[in-house]
């Protein structure tokens, strides 16, 4: 690996962008493939827009053995070759960089729009499309299976459930999925291009509604980001309560998808009993910070709320009972044979799919693959407090569901731990402007997984790009590889073991 | 074969309370999920807030949309006049009427899958589909178990065989009659779209077998489908609750009642059954079916001894 090839970083750790090396297209492709080849993961990989019309691409491979980030760049115009055929992991990312900026990565095996929307680019389209011509998500050629018995099921994007919205499209034998191809795009905001010119007033609140149910890690990975920008950092109580936050948002969301997993298949004492308690553990966040999402809680320079000596206590002895009751309704889960029976063999993904695909999260982890950024590449108080990573090796919807129950207990103890040594001092620094010309990457280990921000400065300060990548960004087209040749009966109980973000993708 | 009005009593009994059925299965669940739960009479509201409504038909439908709710309501009314209760003979009976029962309900269900396909729909197809390979694998075992106590009474009218039966049968081929009601309960847990075979309640149209049919059914075509899966409960209970508690007290009120209880005590089994366990693979449903098949087969050479 040529280390001198692209710039070492560590998480938050921020960088002038003129240390950003800019190699030649052959070299970033062979830097970013042999990268992955050697085990690294691409966290990101974005276009920047240059002032001569250029496209500056950005990769940012995360070594988790050296818990080191490592950027490198390249410039293209209207098109290159495209990594994915030697680099799956490139797939998604370059589909968006060919809808984002108009740069055609050529060789792409299935290059389509991924949201939908013109390019940022004026005047270059990297399908050729009219511009008079009106864009709608999921107006688009499929792939299809032919053959006598091969039928087509259409999913959404309005679905029966109160969901979000995004397009299934099946190719079935009778019950057998042959193949998922899956269309989103339908919450397409534009919050990246929102962000240029930030921080700004709303940035922190467009940050906190990237996907309403990840607000802590979303808004955490930023202020970090513009924390190493301004050259500072949270204060240490400010980050433990971060921590904190992080981790009751993870026990809600985790909680809640045990639960609805259960619905799925039709088991009703923990579907009911962790519907409450996931409201348990949001009314936890709400006493941390007057809201169950955790809005308004993390800001630049540390945290907007306090957490007193009886306030303590009480998250405390509310922690406990919520605990207590989870475990009697998710040991349910396990006793209960037709339910394992249900969620084992189901959905598998190999370990090998998962590796090549780059999932991050739950599904990564339910593959054994021990791929948790509070371990591998910590930030704030998990550098001196560790959560064991929860893996487990089967890769399928059991596991999916059993890595969020360790989890959940993990998190528990690490709640209670941080909330008996709660560090005194300030909550909140004050931030000096913006490194002008800089740029940092920052990750947080959401409740679905690696959340990954990237700042870039101009030469006032302001942000010049933000990239943000949600876990569901990666996880997505995971969803689709566990479907195949699944019964199409299981795929409500396959998404669920997944609960990816429409919006968080969708940014 | 004159009619006694008293054999009115088991079809008009069917129709005022089958809908009460689901109400106390609901409450069952609700019971065990710890909610306080929708009100027992439920089903009733549904069916008259229903019929108060419009309802909206697809242009790509035709008259076997709409035909599908009416002959299906219209053969499970006829299917109520066929089964006894609490010892009371059915209003219409004859030797044979147990196959033209089964076949009912087979009628039924060939229009409520022509109505689903006549849709044109892809969740409906598929549903259609699995009604009919899983009913398929159900009606043998539901006919079996019928012949298999029909055998010591000598009767093929459920009439005459649910009036045949006697407590002291249960004593001597106790084993022969738990196999009929172990194969008649899981007929009756998939005839009626419940839990382990479908889920009623799932809003997920790609895991529905009987909801995903009716999915375009709008207005008092749905309060039809509704009041006709209410009464194929209650017709397929009636049976089950023949076989299970054939007590001849004496007195005709005391033995109507205990009917009455059966069926009620039946609506709470099929509430804990589905509040304590999950549904069932689909591709497993099927070696439920012949595994019920296999029981009433069982019987049916017990009872040939």
């Amino acid at each position: 690996m040529a280390t001198d090839a692209s710039l070492q970083l560590h998480n938050g750790q921020s960088a002038a962008l003129g240390g950003l090396p800019t190699l030649g297209v052959t070299e970033f492709r062979e830097r970013v493939i042999g990268g992955v080849e050697q085990g690294a993961r691409l966290a990101a990989l974005f276009g920047v827009p240059q002032e001569d019309g250029a496209v500056r691409l950005v990769a940012v491979l995360s070594d988790a053995a050296m818990s080191s980030l490592a950027v490198c760049s390249t410039e293209v115009a209207d098109s290159y070759p495209a990594l994915t055929p030697d680099c799956p992991q490139a797939h998604w990312f370059e589909r968006e960089i060919a809808e984002q900026w108009g740069v055609r990565p050529e060789n792409h095996p299935w290059l389509k729009p991924i949201r939908f929307h013109r390019s940022y680019r004026a005047g270059h389209d990297a399908w050729g499309r009219d511009m008079n011509l009106a864009l709608l998500p999921s107006v688009t050629d499929f792939f299809r299976v032919e053959g006598d018995e091969v039928h087509e099921v259409a999913v959404g994007p309005v679905h029966a459930g109160v969901i979000e919205p995004g397009h299934f499209r099946f190719q079935c034998r009778g019950e057998q999925v042959l193949h998922l191809e899956i269309s989103l795009g339908f919450q397409h905001r534009g919050v990246e291009r929102a962000m240029v010119g930030g921080p700004d007033k709303r940035a922190i609140h467009y940050m906190e509604t990237l996907a309403g149910d990840t607000t802590i890690a979303h808004a955490t990975a930023h202020c970090a980001a513009v924390e190493a920008l301004a050259g500072s950092g949270a204060p240490p109580r400010a980050q433990a309560l971060r921590a904190v936050a992080l981790e009751l948002e993870r026990l809600a969301n985790h909680t809640g998808d045990l639960g609805a997993l259960a619905g799925d298949v039709g088991y009703l004492p923990t579907a009911s009993f962790c519907g409450r308690l996931r409201g348990d553990f949001l009314n936890l966040t709400a006493l941390l910070c007057g809201s169950r999402v955790g809005r308004g809680l993390v800001r630049p320079g540390g945290v907007q709320f306090d957490a007193d000596d009886a306030r303590i206590e009480q998250l405390l002895k509310r922690l406990d009972a919520a605990l207590r009751d989870t475990t009697l309704a998710v040991d349910l889960l396990w006793n209960t044979s037709s339910v394992r029976a249900r969620f084992e063999n189901t959905g598998v993904i190999s370990e090998r799919t998962c590796r090549d695909l780059g999932l991050v999260g739950v599904p990564a982890r339910a593959c054994g693959l021990e791929r948790d950024a509070r371990q591998e590449f910590p930030s704030g108080i998990y550098r001196f407090f560790q959560i064991p990573v929860s893996t487990f090796h089967t890769g399928d919807v059991f596991a999916r569901a059993y890595v969020r129950w360790l989890e959940i207990q993990r998190s528990a103890a690490f709640v209670r731990d941080i909330l008996k040594a709660l560090p005194d001092g300030a909550l909140r620094a004050q931030l000096p402007l913006l490194a002008p010309n800089s740029f940092v990457v920052t990750l947080a280990e959401g409740w679905r997984g690696e959340v990954c921000h990237v700042a870039m400065t101009d030469e006032r300060g302001r942000f010049a790009r933000y990239k943000v990548v949600d876990p569901s960004f990666h996880n997505w087209i995971g969803l689709a590889m566990a479907m195949r040749g699944q019964q199409i009966s299981d795929f409500p109980l396959c998404n669920k073991s997944f609960n990816l973000s429409y919006c968080g993708h969708d940014l | 074969m004159t009619m006694q009005p008293a054999t009115l009593i088991p079809p008009l009994l069917a129709l005022a309370l089958a809908p009460l059925l689901l109400g106390v299965i609901n409450r069952t669940k609700a019971v065990f999920a710890g909610r306080r739960g929708q009100p027992l009479l439920q089903t009733y509201f549904d069916i008259w807030k229903l019929l108060h409504r419009g309802a909206v038909y697809s242009r790509t439908t035709t008259w076997v949309f709409r035909a599908g709710p009416v002959v299906g309501l219209a053969c499970a009314l006829v299917a109520t006049a066929l089964v006894p209760l609490g010892g009371v003979a059915a209003p219409l009976w004859f030797p044979g009427d147990l196959f033209l029962l089964v076949y009912l309900l087979a009628v039924m269900r060939f229009f409520t899958v022509l109505a689903a396909l006549d849709t044109g729909s892809s969740f409906e197809g598929m549903g259609a589909s699995r009604e009919v390979w899983f009913s398929a694998l159900a009606e043998p075992a539901l006919l079996l178990a019928l012949v298999a106590v029909a055998r010591p009474t000598g009767s093929v009218s459920l009439s005459q065989i649910l009036a045949g039966l006697t407590a002291d049968q249960w004593v001597h081929a106790g084993i022969g009659f738990a196999l009929v009601v172990g194969a008649l309960i899981i007929v009756l847990l998939a005839e009626n779209a419940r839990i382990p075979v479908d889920d009623p309640n799932t809003h997920l149209e790609l895991t529905m077998i009987h909801e995903v049919m009716v999915l375009d059914h709008s207005g008092p075509d749905f309060a039809f489908i509704l009041y006709g899966a209410a009464l194929k409960l209650w017709v397929l209970g009636a049976v089950l609750v023949g076989v299970m508690l054939p007590v001849h007290t004496g007195s005709a009120w005391l033995d109507m009642l205990v009917a009455l209880a059966g069926m009620l005590g039946l609506a709470v089994i099929v509430g804990i059954v589905e509040s304590s366990m999950a549904r069932l693979r689909l591709l497993r449903v099927p070696q439920l079916l012949v595994s019920a098949s296999a029981l009433a087969v069982l019987a049916l050479i017990l009872a040939m001894r």
